[in-house]
């Protein structure tokens, strides 16, 4: 194919007018280099333009407007034109961390309940993920078949696969319920799911349902990057499966977990889609997240400024975790 | 695929160990799907009332009253516009920035891959509010209607894939030896023309992998959704909850539907899946 493409030359079609000036004088070598190399130098950021120019419109202006929008008494009258918003300098962020105030109660204990919903999420995900991925490195009947069953909550829609769920956990009509009381007996009532207490579990589930496929996808990637001879080497010395398990595997993942830890827990962390679905506008406290409760301060009594401050106190809280987790986990790697 | 260890035969325990651990991982992985196709074939009755595993009776009525409930058709071709609208371009547009970062040497290259990989830390509550402030006055001053439209959504959804989608086309060119480009560039071509007729017909895997992910990315997102979006550009992913709202909520229909929109990107994703571990595994070797 690339034989009988035409010689077309477009890297000498145009000399721009200002590189030549720039070369006037000097040698006819040199007059004819500094165009071209200039274009070569250039020819990397035009190609990154598009990326540049659609990541600052959605995420970094957005970001920037957020922080400046947390700063103003942004109520539903300022909608049309916010920047005629009145300023009101650090008083929504005093106002969220008011821990005393209901409002600032509000968010710490939404703040609280997402921790603990992200680490058990995250260590429940990251757990499956690899125990599944290092008992299908080796080939066996029907793997090939059981890694597509297990990607299929990863490729499920999110509004489907969690409206599912949420019928599941119906107390009357679920299957949740018809197996824990009506066939096992192990619950005296019909327990409910999606409000109380209970709900925490039930959304705990379901993202550790959509989560952990996506860490057996990576560590399943990362399996394939350690060298065979490793474990003929193990084998050779007498070194059984349980062994090499934890000598070879688990130590050659080390770096897939240190990203993939990582990103799991932004995901968790920061998700709205399960809630959102699962309980609907407004989520039991027990599984109030983070961005639902941010979301329904903002756009349920329309207090655009004080929902920016929220967010912008999250982002910081994540800025500050992730630097120090990548900082612990670097030093670690270096020491090993 | 490659096997890691040597096929040596494995002890009783690990065996057993891999039976009960991978049939647990399976009933869990499936139980919704057995839930959504079980209760899609159900009369209302059925699910009106305790849950049953089968049908009293099969029935297809769900299928054809979908439909009619909520405008499902309508939700399905915006969902199809807005994702295949955003997986075009941001492949289109990470071909470049992947090329970019793969083959060039480039003052700013570490810094631009850090900043674009950042931002999905962000949490999409975030540049929800500024963003929805932006297109409404954006809407005002110059009447270009991106609060409501589809080509908001579009534009937005297609920086969601972006820094994931640049990132692994680029560990996929960095796979592509670079003698190839080179070897075309002597032949006469500029490296636009080594782009296109050297490094993308070899990346092609790895760039299905990028639109399987970037469609999907697209295909569920719920937040902007439910925000950005009106009436006649109401996505999937805000519609089927409409048969919620309802004052009796026809769970046999809202199976019947999650099944129906959900067939589409499972097939794909199933089908194309080796491309999706191909394309990680290559970012993943840098």
């Amino acid at each position: 194919m690339t034989a009988t493409v035409p010689p077309v030359r477009h890297s000498s079609k145009t000399p721009s007018p200002g590189g030549r000036r720039a070369a006037g004088g000097r040698t006819p070598l040199s007059r004819l280099r500094l165009p071209a190399r200039l274009r070569r130098a250039s020819l990397p950021y035009v190609l990154l333009l598009p990326a540049l120019a659609l990541e600052l419109l959605i995420h970094l202006v957005p970001m920037v407007v957020g922080v400046v929008m947390s700063f103003k008494e942004l109520t539903q009258f300022f909608i049309s034109d916010w920047s005629a918003a009145p300023w009101k300098g650090l008083d929504n962020y005093r106002v969220a961390v008011d821990f005393n105030a209901p409002v600032g109660e509000d968010l710490l204990k939404s703040f609280l309940v997402t921790c603990e919903f992200t680490v058990l999420a995250v260590g429940l995900s990251w757990l499956f993920g690899t125990a599944a991925a290092i008992l299908m490195q080796d080939a066996f009947r029907g793997r090939g078949l059981l890694r597509a069953v297990f990607l299929v909550p990863y490729a499920l829609p999110v509004y489907a696969a969690v409206i599912t769920w949420s019928f599941m956990f119906q107390r009357d009509t679920g299957m949740i319920n018809h197996v824990i009381h009506d066939q096992l007996h192990l619950t005296d009532g019909r327990p409910f799911w999606l409000i109380g207490d209970n709900s925490f579990f039930a959304l705990v589930t379901v993202s550790v349902w959509r989560q952990w496929p996506f860490a057996f996808l990576c560590l399943m990637a990362g399996l394939q990057n350690i060298p065979r001879e490793l474990y003929e080497a193990a084998a050779m010395d007498g070194a059984g499966i349980w062994q090499q398990i934890r000598r070879i595997t688990l130590p050659s993942l080390r770096p897939v977990n240190q990203v993939l830890v990582l990103v799991l827990f932004l995901w968790t962390f920061n998700d709205f889609n399960t809630p959102y679905v699962l309980f609907g506008r407004a989520a039991p406290d027990a599984a109030d997240l983070i961005s639902i409760h941010i979301y329904q301060s903002s756009f349920v009594t329309w207090n655009f400024g004080s929902g920016s401050a929220m967010s912008v106190l999250l982002l910081l809280f994540l800025l500050v975790v992730t630097v120090l987790y990548l900082l612990a986990t670097s030093l670690r790697r270096k020491d090993a | 695929m490659p096997d890691a260890r040597s096929p040596m035969a494995a002890p009783r325990s690990f065996v057993w160990t891999r039976r009960i651990v991978l049939t647990v991982l399976t009933a869990f992985a499936l139980a919704p799907v057995f839930v959504m196709v079980v209760s899609s074939l159900k009369p209302l009755q059925d699910v009106q009332g305790p849950f049953r595993w089968f049908p009293s009776g099969f029935t297809l009525r769900p299928y054809a009253d979908i439909w009619h409930t909520v405008p499902l058709a309508r939700y399905f071709v915006n969902s199809l516009l807005v994702a295949g609208g955003a997986t075009l371009c941001s492949v289109a547009v990470a071909i470049f920035a992947a090329y970019a970062v793969s083959r060039y040497d480039f003052k700013g290259r570490r810094f631009f891959s850090v900043t674009i990989l950042s931002t999905q830390m962000f949490p999409g509550i975030l540049f929800l509010l500024p963003l929805f402030l932006i297109f409404v006055n954006l809407g005002n001053a110059t009447g270009i209607a991106l609060y409501g439209s589809r080509g908001g959504l579009i534009l937005t959804y297609l920086t969601f894939s972006l820094p994931f989608s640049i990132w692994m086309l680029a560990g996929y060119f960095d796979s592509i030896p670079r003698d190839l480009d080179e070897a075309a560039m002597v032949d006469g071509c500029g490296p636009l023309g080594a782009l296109f007729r050297v490094v993308v017909p070899a990346a092609v895997p790895g760039i299905v992998a990028v639109c399987v992910y970037a469609f999907m990315t697209a295909w569920g997102e719920v937040l902007f959704a439910s925000v950005m979006t009106n009436d006649t550009t109401r996505t999937l992913a805000v519609g089927l909850q409409g048969y919620a709202t309802q004052t009796d909520v026809y769970w046999n229909q809202v199976m019947a539907a999650s099944l129906v929109v959900s067939v589409p990107v499972v097939a794909g994703f199933l089908l194309l899946q080796r491309y999706l571990v191909a394309g990680l595994t290559a970012g993943a070797v840098k």
